[in-house]
């Protein structure tokens, strides 16, 4: 007596493949896939709850733990939101250090990306060239901050500290140097012809459908919608730079992935860029609101900004609730923060939209029909850090 | 099979038989001892080769660059809990590990090492004999994966049986060739045979035989990029993974086994075994003071360099990709190796 | 188009249903009623001058005590095409804790509207798979609501040791750098 059954196995959350605590509940048939549940949770730290009961300053470090592999995006990110939302405009050289930062991160970002990607479908020795350059790119970080993965550097109104010449000298030789590294990684895997029947014509998903799901930064992109958010809504010193979005076609694996190699280039250029461009001045504004700001009562005035604030007194009357979605670029995609905000140091509601959750949610679609090994090579593509995808 | 010679050590005295049977017995010995140091250090070598492929060291902490780190490593795997899956098959799954280290360390008994050194000297169906215990290792993953009642260690063992069913096929057709050429299936006399060409080494006119069976070698060991079975981002660890301590390191033993004897095929049948082709050694004659174990061994290492050095620089195959490589690509171009070769052997 | 234009558009398009139109800095957002969110929505994405095709992110609010009407599911829409964008709300009463799912219009509202129903408990009918996403499946609750205790009640009872950190944090106060 024969009986078809589906075989229903369980990927994660201790798999070595789904880039943290993701758990996929496949059902095969044989080696392909009927139906691909995606569980998320399993990082839920509460980071929203946690942001509604701290001042702005405060919440900053809760930021770094959402995609722990570029935390420097993510505290751009929300500082960029905080200073929308109470009119605190950083100083130049700030905007150019943090425009720096941004793109060290993208770079250190997609190398942990091109490293976990590339060793999921088998390649074993780009991880492990990728990960001494991304040494390289924390090295640049602890010389401008002390730390290197959680960094906190930048703050509400501009960054912690000056850079110094020492920073700007290394900075420069990544800049020379790193396009070889690239080449490297491009040597061992960009025409190799197990790589491209492993990514080509994997993972399709159209432009519409793309947009539909809400899908962004490079896994957009690599459908051939040029959405960027640094050239849809400029922040920090991306209107003064000239850079370019690169983009793919085919909609598949291998033009997310040519897509995030062309992004190391442009992110080169743009450092380049600002290193030249770097203006002289202070690097945090005078009306910062001050980082150890207490959590007990404090109230501000409406349209005041958070500096001044009025010791003990309350503000009785029901102020209006101010509204502000604030969008960056981070290497992952599209980072949000929504912040309500009612007059205190505190905000009322803070969403944070972030790049993974959505992506992750798109695993389904990409998943059934392919093969287990498919899966694989999606989870890779996508990008998702679970950090950010349960905060 | 000529059996007078096949009993033939038998003979009539007993003294003789005894004898006969203590040099036999030493001999197995010797190659078993051999071999088991030849895994360990190959793991050693890998470790080395890949690491400096991929700028690190590899093991550096036991011993002088890491010379002792095999014996560590055993003394690890031999003293850990020895785990078994409360809902697996018992006996089934105690038994997988052996047979497949069984089956790859008997394949050792049919290879020339030097000069006549072979355990079972006479078997004229060498090649055939090799192939049917490198299948009957398959039943070791395929049990394996079956009796530790896990759903990643059972995909293991079903790629397995579908992977080394396909690259059988391809891996003993392209070896007919050399049946052709030298019309035996005795691994010495296949040595012999190419050593009465000026070239000594049949790879030279067997170039495309070579690769294809280098293919199959590396699907038949489940190496890179055809490790699909074991394929760790996958299937985690594939039809191992139930295992720990002692019986993992059986498998992996019998892994680097089955690297070497494919390795030991290779250079037996492509590469003149021990020996060097005759136009060197007519230009070179001082070469002649080196034993020709020397040369196998050299030649052994190389291939096995070969495995490392693919497993440092492809990702690996999916599944109906190895698939279709093998039954659309590799079986029509080894039928196609030995049309051409039988024709040209028919004419000249 | 501008955010504002856009609000006025929508107003013009859907009058008795527009509560509220807000601006912060050149944010503008439209306050509407729930019942006909689902035409609303759809206008926004198929018509041609706004097409709206990027569902940018879709959240609760709890305004306890706050607002008249407790919840808020907000909707932050962006057009890819025309680069512009709006942020739709849409009030909700506690009492009739639901409003249409709009899943179809934007297949990425799946995981946000399962997120929103998790933190806030409203119900998103119509929507093919709500159940919980980030907290367990028998958790009991709704996170984000503000009257969900930050903390519980154990004081500092509440796991094995944490009276002992607490003395040693005490102790190694006078270590720290001010």
């Amino acid at each position: 007596m024969l009986k078809k059954k589906e075989l229903s196995i369980n990927m994660g959350p201790q798999h070595p493949a789904t880039h943290g605590v993701l758990r996929l509940v496949l059902e095969l048939d044989g080696e392909t896939v009927v139906k691909c549940t995606p569980h998320v949770g399993y990082l839920h730290r509460g980071t929203e709850k946690l942001g509604e009961n701290r001042t702005y300053p405060m919440a900053l470090p809760l930021t770094d733990r959402l995609d722990y592999v570029s935390s420097m995006s993510n505290n751009i990110g929300y500082c960029v939101a905080v200073e929308r939302l109470l009119g605190i405009e950083a100083p130049a050289r700030a905007k150019y250090i943090r425009t720096i930062m941004a793109e060290l991160t993208r770079i250190a970002n997609h190398i942990v990306w091109i490293a976990t990607h590339a060793l999921d479908i088998g390649a074993m020795t780009v991880f492990l060239y990728s990960m001494r350059d991304r040494e390289w790119i924390l090295d640049l970080y602890e010389m401008v901050c002390g730390a290197r993965l959680t960094v906190t550097y930048p703050r509400i109104g501009g960054v912690r500290c000056d850079i110094d010449q020492e920073f700007m000298d290394s900075c420069y030789k990544f800049i020379e140097d790193f396009p070889k590294r690239i080449e490297e990684y491009e040597t061992l895997i960009d025409q190799n012809r197990i790589w491209l029947q492993r990514t080509v014509g994997v993972g399709i998903i159209s432009a519409a459908d793309a947009i539909n799901w809400g899908l962004t930064g490079p896994t957009l992109r690599g459908s051939g919608v040029a959405y960027d958010v640094r050239k849809a809504a400029p922040y920090d010193a991306y209107d003064q730079i000239d850079f370019e979005v690169p983009v793919g076609k085919n909609c598949d694996v291998y033009d997310r992935y040519r897509c995030r190699m062309d992004e190391f280039r442009q992110s080169i250029s743009i450092i380049k860029q600002c290193l030249d461009k770097m203006p002289d001045g202070l690097v945090l504004a005078s009306e910062a609101p001050p980082y150890d700001m207490p959590i007990g009562k404090p109230r501000v005035m409406p349209g005041h900004p958070m500096g001044e604030i009025l010791p003990g007194e309350l503000v009785e009357e029901k102020v209006p609730f101010d509204e502000l979605y604030s969008a960056t670029e981070v290497p992952k995609g599209e980072l949000g923060f929504y912040f309500v905000n009612d007059g205190t140091a505190r905000p009322y509601r803070m969403r944070i939209r972030a790049p993974s959750f959505v992506h992750a949610s798109v695993l389904p679609k990409l998943c059934e029909g392919s093969l287990v090994a498919d899966v694989i090579a999606n989870i890779g593509t996508i990008d998702i850090v679970l950090g950010e995808c349960d905060r | 099979m000529d059996i007078s010679s096949f009993y033939g050590f038998l003979g009539t005295d007993t003294t003789d038989f005894i004898l006969r049977m203590i040099i036999m017995v030493a001999k197995i010995a010797v190659v078993i001892v051999i071999a088991l140091l030849h895994v360990a250090y190959s793991t050693w070598f890998e470790r080395k080769i890949i690491g400096h492929m991929q700028i690190r060291l590899g093991p550096m902490r036991v011993g002088y660059h890491g010379l002792l780190q095999p014996f560590a490593d055993f003394v690890k795997l031999f003293f850990k809990e020895d785990i078994i899956p409360s809902s697996g098959d018992r006996p089934v799954f105690q038994l997988a590990p052996m047979i497949a280290l069984f089956a790859t360390i008997s394949s050792l008994a049919v290879i020339p090492f030097f000069n006549d050194f072979v355990i079972a000297k006479n078997m004229n169906v060498g090649l055939l004999y090799l192939f049917a215990m490198s299948s009957l290792s398959a039943y070791g993953i395929i049990l394996a994966g079956w009796s530790s009642n896990s759903k990643y260690a059972f995909l293991g063992g079903l790629r397995s049986s579908a992977q080394v069913i396909s690259y059988e096929i391809a891996l003993a057709l392209s070896l007919v060739g050399i049946m052709v050429l030298s019309g035996s299936l005795n691994l010495v006399e296949i040595i012999e045979a190419q050593q009465k060409h000026w070239y000594g080494m049949y790879v030279v006119v067997q170039f495309p035989a070579y690769i294809l069976f280098l293919i199959c070698a590396f699907a038949e060991t489940n190496r890179t990029p055809f490790d699909l079975p074991e394929a760790e981002s996958e299937l985690v660890a594939g039809y191992f993974v139930e295992y720990s301590g002692m019986r993992f390191s059986l498998f992996f033993m019998a892994e680097y086994i089955a690297m070497i004897i494919m390795s030991c095929i290779a250079v037996t049948c492509f590469w003149g075994g021990w020996t060097l082709p005759p136009v060197v050694m007519k230009a070179l004659p001082f070469l002649a003071v080196v034993p020709g174990l020397v040369w196998f061994l050299l030649k052994v290492y190389c291939h096995l360099f070969l495995f490392y050095w693919v497993r440092a620089t492809v990702p690996r195959f999916r599944y109906d990709h190895l698939m279709s490589l093998g039954w659309k690509v590799l079986i029509p171009l080894a039928l196609a190796n030995i049309v051409i070769t039988s024709i040209v052997k028919f004419l000249f | 188009m501008t955010p504002r234009a856009i609000a006025e558009l929508i107003q013009s398009k859907f009058k008795p249903e527009v509560a509220e139109i807000t601006e912060f800095g050149d944010q503008v957002s439209v306050l509407v009623n729930k019942t006909r969110i689902l035409e609303i929505m759809s206008f926004l994405r198929n018509s041609s001058e706004l097409y709206f095709d990027y569902l940018t992110d879709l959240c609760g609010v709890d305004y306890q005590g706050r607002k008249n009407e407790r919840f808020e599911v907000v909707y932050h829409l962006r057009s890819i095409l025309h680069n512009h964008c709006i942020r739709i709300k849409a009030a909700i009463p506690e009492k009739d804790c639901k409003i249409d799912s709009v899943v179809r219009i934007w297949a990425g509202a799946n995981w946000h509207e399962r997120e929103c129903f998790d933190m806030y408990g409203i119900s998103f009918t119509g929507h093919p798979d709500l159940r919980r996403i980030l907290m367990p499946d028998d958790w009991e609750g709704h996170p984000l609501r503000k009257d969900y205790p930050l903390k519980s009640d154990l004081g500092e009872a509440e796991w094995k040791g944490f009276k002992e950190v607490l003395e040693t944090v005490e102790r190694n106060k006078k270590y720290e750098v001010r």
